[in-house]
């Protein structure tokens, strides 16, 4: 275990691009995704086929390459 | 020096057609004539060069034959350079050569484009059928079709190479390729309940290397079909990828995979070993690992997980672009992008994928999901999840759940509409399609390396295009614009 968190870190030119994303932001950026999430997901159902067991069943492709 | 990377994108779609077209085969052919009847587009393709039955490690035909190659049906080819046809009961696109990853993006979205069309114009047909497409790589229920790439290479290079230095980024690029999909259909997780996967396609692959396309599906493909001068070329035929709706996912795709084959070329791998123990269940377990930290085995006995070893590939990456430059990508901008991209999708798998939910497919639609599971409190077995899974792939842009996600984008739709018609610029598709568009009676066939012409005097002339980087606008522009019509185009080809 200890091996592999070494090499994990190996890839040298990244450690020092990773920075920590301060706590605020990242809350900030976390919200707004979900409200985004929610306003998607209001409106869902008027896309989604009307028997969703039916039709999931119902699309079969033959095998293709 | 590695060659350019010429490119280019196949797409079998899949297709749900209602009521007298529920028969794929003749829904498919539904779909091409009825676009290439609204295109006024009668040329047909030539298979006198086809040989899909050649196999990259020498021999020439293996027991089990290659598909058939189905003449009788639907089958046109598009002013912009591409092939629209029916192939094993999907309607299939395979886009003209391009000359770089952002291009053949660009093509590849244009592709989506003429099949939207398609069902539309199939609207007017009697009965008004409705068929839909899907652009995905499998039903759910054990049947997959295929998303193929092809790259050009320097016949110089020895196949067991290209397979050694492939291999491990084919198993490993799905962190970023995969178009995501509820569940699993095959045996390959040996009865482990799979509840979302990042790939639609990377249970359906059985062997390392191999002819076949439809069974026993090999992680690299020994078809030796170059279309191109046999003594020079080598067109590397890629089927282990999903189909992209995500522009950057298929730029990434594309960019990437280009990069690699360029770095085999130029001896520039990087020097840890990257070869795995068994690629086959590695890119299984890919696949099934949502948290990307499965230990994969190497052959020096050591492990590495595929972000490790994205990066091992990425750092080399970054030192080719140094010491070589990028040329082999085309236009400095292009590769430099591939590079960006590559880096900053890596970082975000690392520290938190769902900041890549605008970016990527597979991302995209699990987050979709997640929240569609947790505000209705249903289980990954819900069919409701099994039909947003489809609806994310449903080209209609009505229905089109992938449309509705705000996904960045790479490319302007004013371009793929001009993609629809007009050829690349920089490869021999330029040449193709502007013969098809300024004599589409006289040309009576096409093919990728050569056209044939009846000039309805003499017997039908064929014109080989043997280098898919000639025949260029830059190439071919002003002799076409000098001509007063075909005849005269042959005369000063052969003069």
């Amino acid at each position: 275990m200890a091996e592999r968190e070494q090499k994990r870190r190996s890839a040298p030119e990244r450690t020092e691009t990773e920075t920590v994303e301060d706590a605020p932001a990242s809350t900030e950026r976390a919200e707004k995704l979900k409200a985004e999430l929610d306003d998607i997901l209001d409106e869902i159902d008027e896309v989604l086929e009307d028997n969703a067991e039916e039709f999931v069943r119902n699309y079969v492709q033959k095998g293709g390459q | 020096m590695a060659i350019r990377k010429v490119l280019g994108i196949e797409t079998e779609y899949g297709i749900h057609g209602t009521g007298a077209e529920s028969n794929p085969v003749s829904a498919s052919s539904l779909l091409v004539n009825a676009y290439a009847a609204e295109v006024d587009r009668r040329t047909g393709w030539d298979f006198e060069d086809e040989t899909p039955g050649n196999d990259a490690r020498g021999f020439a035909r293996e027991g089990s034959m290659p598909p058939m190659v189905e003449t009788h049906l639907a089958n046109t080819v598009l002013t912009n350079g591409a092939r629209y046809y029916v192939d094993h009961a999907h309607p299939e696109y395979s886009t003209p050569e391009c000359s770089d990853p952002l291009e053949a993006v660009l093509h590849d979205k244009a592709g989506e484009e003429v099949l939207r069309r398609s069902m539309l114009a199939a609207l007017n047909y009697p009965g008004n059928p409705v068929v839909i497409v899907y652009k995905n790589n499998s039903d759910g229920k054990g049947n997959s079709y295929g998303c193929h790439e092809n790259y050009l290479m320097d016949r110089n290079v020895p196949f067991t190479k290209v397979v050694t230095g492939i291999v491990p980024h084919f198993v490993t690029r799905a962190i970023y390729t995969g178009a995501g999909k509820v569940g699993s259909e095959t045996a390959s997780f040996g009865g482990a309940r799979i509840e979302f996967q990042l790939t639609q396609r990377a249970e359906f692959f059985e062997e390392l290397v191999g002819l076949e396309t439809t069974l026993k599906r090999p992680i690299v493909n020994t078809r030796d079909e170059p279309h191109a001068d046999p003594r020079r070329f080598r067109r590397l035929h890629v089927i282990v990828g999903d189909a992209n709706l995500s522009e950057v996912a298929t730029f990434l795709k594309l960019g990437t995979t280009a990069l690699v084959l360029a770095m085999i070329e130029d001896e520039a791998m990087p020097a840890r070993e990257l070869s795995l123990e068994d690629p086959v269940r590695a890119m299984h377990r890919v696949s099934a690992d949502l948290s990307l930290a499965e230990p994969l085995p190497v052959v020096d006995g050591t492990t590495i997980t595929a972000l490790e070893l994205q990066w091992e590939l990425f750092t080399a990456a970054r030192r080719y672009a140094k010491e070589h430059g990028l040329a082999a990508l085309g236009e400095e901008s292009v590769g430099e992008m591939v590079l960006d991209r590559w880096e900053a999708v890596l970082h975000g798998l690392e520290t938190d994928p769902t900041s890549l939910v605008h970016q990527l497919d597979w991302v995209a639609k699990h987050h979709l999901l997640e929240g569609y599971r947790e505000r209705h409190g249903c289980d990954w077995g819900d069919s409701r999840l099994a039909a947003l899974d489809l609806q994310y792939h449903d080209l209609r842009p009505e229905r089109s759940l992938f449309a509705r996600l705000s996904m960045e984008r790479l490319v302007e739709d004013a371009d793929v509409a001009r993609a629809v018609t007009e050829p690349p610029l920089g490869t021999r598709a330029w040449f193709r399609g502007k013969c098809l568009a300024r004599w589409p009676e006289a040309v009576v066939t096409a093919n990728w390396d050569s056209l044939v012409f009846d000039l309805g005097t003499d017997p039908l002339r064929r014109v080989p295009m043997m280098d898919p980087l000639k025949g260029t606008a830059e190439h071919t522009a002003s002799l076409l614009d000098a001509c007063s019509g075909p005849a005269d185009l042959l005369d000063r080809l052969s003069s």
